[in-house]
């Protein structure tokens, strides 16, 4: 399975929520990939499950195959691991 | 020295100073960027413009602000700058006032991923903006990061 961190410009807030939704399927044992992506890359992308990415940017990820979710804090495990977990369980 | 520290170049770190907004703010970050000899002067009006165009998700925890932009010609280094703040800004988000803006520009979308860990580590303890603001001086700034 295939996760797309996304942030405007695919180096920053995507990495750091790649990275953090990384440890949380470690702790969850859930088996996925996590990529970091800007909004055109994610966009033309059709080969992802879950599109992870922050409240602003929801809206430009409409329209897409992809599971859209925001996560509010990008430090907040326990939030990121509540969304995944409802959205892979 | 770690990844991190090594990241703030020479003139990357500006304490107490004094934004009127976001922008300001951002631009005084992007000062430090340009100083440390990472980025072109337009690499700021690059930060600024996405956030206008695409909102503050660069603040990505309570009081820290993260604005970057994508790799182009106007980035010469990978790199860092911080600027803490006299007075809090607003940056529309929800993870306002913002107190300590740390800036990052990124040659391509590799090699700074093992920089963007050590500052992940860093940044994920909910006392680290309060600890940047009680260090008074550069050198104190600097072990912190260490």
């Amino acid at each position: 399975m295939k996760i797309i961190a996304v942030c405007g410009a695919g180096i920053g807030t995507s990495v750091l929520l790649k990275m953090n939704a990384e440890k949380v399927l470690r702790s969850l044992n859930l088996d996925a990939t996590v990529e970091a992506a800007d909004l055109e890359t994610a966009r033309a992308s059709r080969d992802a499950q879950i599109l992870l990415t922050t409240p602003e940017l929801v809206e430009k990820l409409q329209g897409l195959p992809s599971e859209v979710i925001a996560i509010e804090h990008v430090f907040d495990l326990g939030e990121i691991g509540d969304k995944l977990s409802a959205a892979l369980l | 020295m770690s990844l991190l520290e090594k990241a703030f170049g020479k003139g990357s770190i500006l304490l107490n100073q004094t934004a009127a907004d976001w922008q300001q703010a951002v631009r005084l970050a992007g000062r430090g960027l340009e100083a440390s000899g990472c980025t072109t002067t337009q690499y700021a009006d690059a930060m600024i413009a996405t956030i206008l165009e695409l909102g503050p998700y660069s603040v990505i925890a309570p009081g820290l602000a993260m604005p970057h932009a994508r790799p182009d010609e106007s980035v010469l280094h990978t790199g860092m700058s911080l600027v803490t703040l006299a007075k809090p800004v607003d940056f529309g988000s929800t993870n306002d006032p913002v107190r300590v803006v740390f800036a990052l520009a990124a040659r391509d979308h590799d090699k700074h991923l093992e920089l963007l860990s050590e500052f992940a580590g860093k940044a994920s303890d909910p006392d680290f903006v309060n600890s940047l603001l009680s260090c008074p001086t550069e050198a104190q700034i600097r072990t912190l990061i260490h």
